[in-house]
């Protein structure tokens, strides 16, 4: 066994698992801060290293529906993006959902126009967030790799059989080098498998017809099913991280990492690379006596309401801090979602809103402690004035 | 293979009657000319439009073919993926039998809205053939006009009015074969299903080569031309005798005229068979716009024969082959 530790960006990080996985195609379009992945597959596909079917499409809009005809005809199939990228896709996500095309889906998370901003945060996929992919947020480098592992793996599992978003941070992860473990490639060969799919448009013996009308006599089935399949999709998703973790000596969350939350009374929810910095926050916290912790969502659909109540539950004060808004509404994304989960619990912490990191605005462990100080005054005054504050806003 | 009329009914049909279009509906004739025409099974990637939405109604389909539908203006993309599909495959040694990749659209979804994926997917050299169902109007949103819809012609986003005089464009219709054929792509051809030998041989052309091609194919709309649903063939042939819709094709560069009428038929003989032009009769503006088509059909005819003449011996195989390896 060879295993090595180099140093890698993200992204290249993420162009070496898809290198092992060795996908039959991968239809892409090049986006900042995805390119490089982009970049790195082209040489391998150019080197001959991979057996791939690579087509550099014209646009994002027809490089996921190259993907789901790919799919459909059988063929493990991968992409990426990044922002507008995955705004063009839009329409094609709901499409690569209620067909249950197990495309996987490395999205680099970055701001939307306008104004235009090539740099971090999750507006992109928070805005697809209700298309009917299952979302895998990362931490670093590393978990960008075994995620894109790990997706395949799930994205395929015939209890599943729906498509995965990857989401690494723009830049924070993309662009930074880190030390990546990287298995061997024959381990991660055996770890996915081959790809079985349950029909094929190449199948000349059993003609099937994909993506038929649906009438309102049979549409709202076809949606509940899909509601059905998503959501118990997270016993897999955990089963699969467990398989993963145990056979190559990892750690990657299923569902969520927490920190220090063990007799926690305030925490800090967040998605992605800013927990890092919420971690560090909870430690001088915790120093002064204040018993901070951190929760890292890592899935986020389906959304693991239960679990997430269990975490919070005993809290008094949670800070759920987030890197993208949702314009016109009460408050951002996780909060909303957390919030309409937990409608009737009697037993809730108090719990305010903080949009941070917007368009790759640094996140600095001053602004966590900040937050950490807001959440606990709040609770210490029984009230919450401002749901949603903007941190680290100048002016 | 030589096409033979009365060996065509023997062969398997690629779909079954009991879709749901309309009486006299052009588009199923045109995909069984088209997929009887392969002498290798089809699977087909579809636009959405009215034969899509007809054609599949949960939980039935009309397709004997493997068919894929994804959205509106992606056909092109969807085909790219299956045909990448199965090439990929092919190498892994997982398919094994030849397949011939068709993808369908109507006008809206290949001159308009489906454009850039189609442009794409040609430029990219997939061996498939793109066959458009040119009705010449958005007909399942209900007749609104499209890039391909004519001068003249009223639609239901271009009525007639007291100062419009139904459709108003500098051109008959964007030059859909000109544009497909710029590509560089070893077939590109305008056919009509009235002439079904013209039209079968055409398909079987575009998919002996080992690339990308492109077909549109006149197909009369009673619904949106406002004509009775027993004329659809008679339209078609009418649209090809008046010099309306020429049938000719581009051969690896070549510009050739594969049918031409002994002598041509007024235009208003084509014209008045429809509603959509009704109009055009009834006032002096409307007669100047009839001259004015006249002259535009005129001008395209002679612009097919001037390229014909122009690219005599171009001919060369060069185009939808790739002299590098298979990597
Ligand atoms: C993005 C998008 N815009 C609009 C539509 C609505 N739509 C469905 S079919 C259609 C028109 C199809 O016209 P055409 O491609 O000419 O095919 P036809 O129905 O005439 O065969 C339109 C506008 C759609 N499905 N998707
Ligand atoms: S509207 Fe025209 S093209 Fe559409 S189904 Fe009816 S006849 Fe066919």
């Amino acid at each position: 066994m060879a295993r090595k530790s180099v140093g890698l960006t993200g992204d290249y990080a993420v162009a070496e698992a898809m290198r092992q996985i060795d996908p039959d195609v991968v239809a892409v379009y090049p986006i900042t801060p995805q390119t490089l992945i982009v970049e790195k597959f082209g040489e391998f596909v150019a080197d001959g290293i991979v057996h791939t079917e690579f087509v550099p499409v014209e646009s994002e809009h027809s490089a996921l529906s190259a993907c789901c005809g790919a799919s459909a005809a059988g063929a493990r199939t991968m992409t990426c993006t990044s922002s507008q990228g995955l705004a063009l896709m839009h329409e094609i996500l709901y499409i690569a959902a209620g067909n249950r095309h197990p495309i996987v889906m490395v999205d680099v998370n970055r701001a939307l126009s306008a104004p235009i901003n090539i740099h971090g945060d999750h507006s992109d996929t928070m805005g697809s967030r209700d298309a009917g992919w299952i979302h895998l947020y990362c931490f670093n480098g590393q978990e960008a790799y075994d995620s894109t592992i790990i997706a395949t793996r799930i994205a395929e599992n015939p209890n599943v059989y729906l498509p995965v978003i990857v989401g690494l941070d723009a830049f924070n992860i993309s662009h930074n080098t880190e030390r990546i473990e990287l298995l061997d490639d024959q381990e991660v060969k055996d770890f996915v498998g081959e790809f079985n799919p349950p029909y094929s448009l190449l199948d000349l013996k059993y003609p099937v017809s994909v993506g038929a009308y649906f009438l309102p006599d049979y549409y709202m089935e076809a949606r509940r099913k899909l509601q059905e399949v998503i959501q118990n999709s997270k016993k897999v998703i955990v089963e699969i991280h467990e398989e993963y973790n145990k056979k190559f000596g990892r750690n990657v969350p299923a569902i969520m990492e927490t920190y220090k939350m063990e007799d926690a009374e305030y925490a800090i929810l967040a998605m992605s690379s800013i927990t890092g910095v919420a971690m560090l926050a909870a430690d001088e916290l915790r120093s002064k006596g204040i018993k901070a912790g951190v929760i890292r969502l890592r899935l986020f659909r389906p959304f693991p309401a239960d679990e997430l109540y269990e975490a919070i539950s005993n809290l008094k004060g949670l800070a759920v801090v987030e890197r993208a808004d949702a314009y016109g509404a009460a408050c951002a994304p996780i909060f909303s979602e957390l919030s309409g989960a937990c409608a009737n619990k009697k037993k809730m912490p108090l719990m305010a809103n903080y949009v941070i990191g917007l368009g790759g605005r640094d996140v600095k462990i001053k602004d966590m402690k900040s937050i950490f100080e807001d959440i606990v005054a709040k609770v210490n005054k029984g009230e919450v004035k401002d749901l949603r504050q903007y941190i680290g806003v100048k002016g | 293979m030589a096409l033979k009329l009365t060996e065509l009914p023997s062969k398997e049909l690629p779909i079954t009657s009991g879709h749901r279009v309309c009486a006299g509906c052009p588009e199923p004739m045109i995909i069984k000319q088209a997929i009887l025409a392969s002498n290798e099974p089809v699977v087909v990637g579809e636009a959405t439009g009215c034969f899509e939405v007809s054609s599949c109604i949960f939980p039935y389909t009309s397709w004997n073919v493997n068919w894929y539908h994804n959205a509106f203006e992606n056909a092109a993309a969807i085909t790219s993926g299956m045909e990448a599909a199965y090439k990929a495959l092919s190498k892994r040694g997982k398919v094994t039998e030849p397949i011939n990749f068709i993808a369908f659209g109507g006008d809206g979804g290949t001159y308009d809205i489906g454009f850039q994926a189609l442009s794409g997917a040609m430029e990219r050299g997939h061996r498939m053939l793109y066959i458009c169902m040119d009705n010449q109007a958005y007909m399942n949103t209900g007749i609104q006009r499209s890039g391909a819809t004519p001068l003249g012609a009223w639609t239901t986003t271009c009525h007639v009015g007291k100062v419009r005089p139904g459709n108003v464009r500098a051109s008959l219709r964007k030059d859909i074969v000109a544009i497909m054929a710029a590509h560089d792509i070893a077939y590109a051809a305008q056919a009509s299903l009235s002439h079904w030998n013209d039209f079968m041989r055409k398909v079987q052309k575009a998919l002996s080569y080992d690339g990308p091609s492109f077909i549109t194919v006149l197909a009369p709309c009673p619904r949106g031309w406002r004509f009775p649903a027993s004329e659809t063939v008679n339209i078609a042939k009418l649209a090809v005798e008046t010099g309306f819709w020429p049938l000719y094709e581009v051969d690896n560069g070549q510009w050739n005229v594969t049918f031409k009428p002994r002598e041509l038929k007024p235009l208003e003989e084509f014209l008045k068979t429809q509603g959509r032009y009704a109009h055009l009769f009834k006032s002096e503006e409307g007669k100047q716009v009839i001259e004015h088509i006249k002259e535009l059909v005129q001008y395209k005819l002679n612009y097919i024969n001037h390229m014909a003449e122009a690219t005599k011996g171009c001919e060369m195989n060069i185009f939808g082959r790739c002299a590098l390896p298979e990597v």
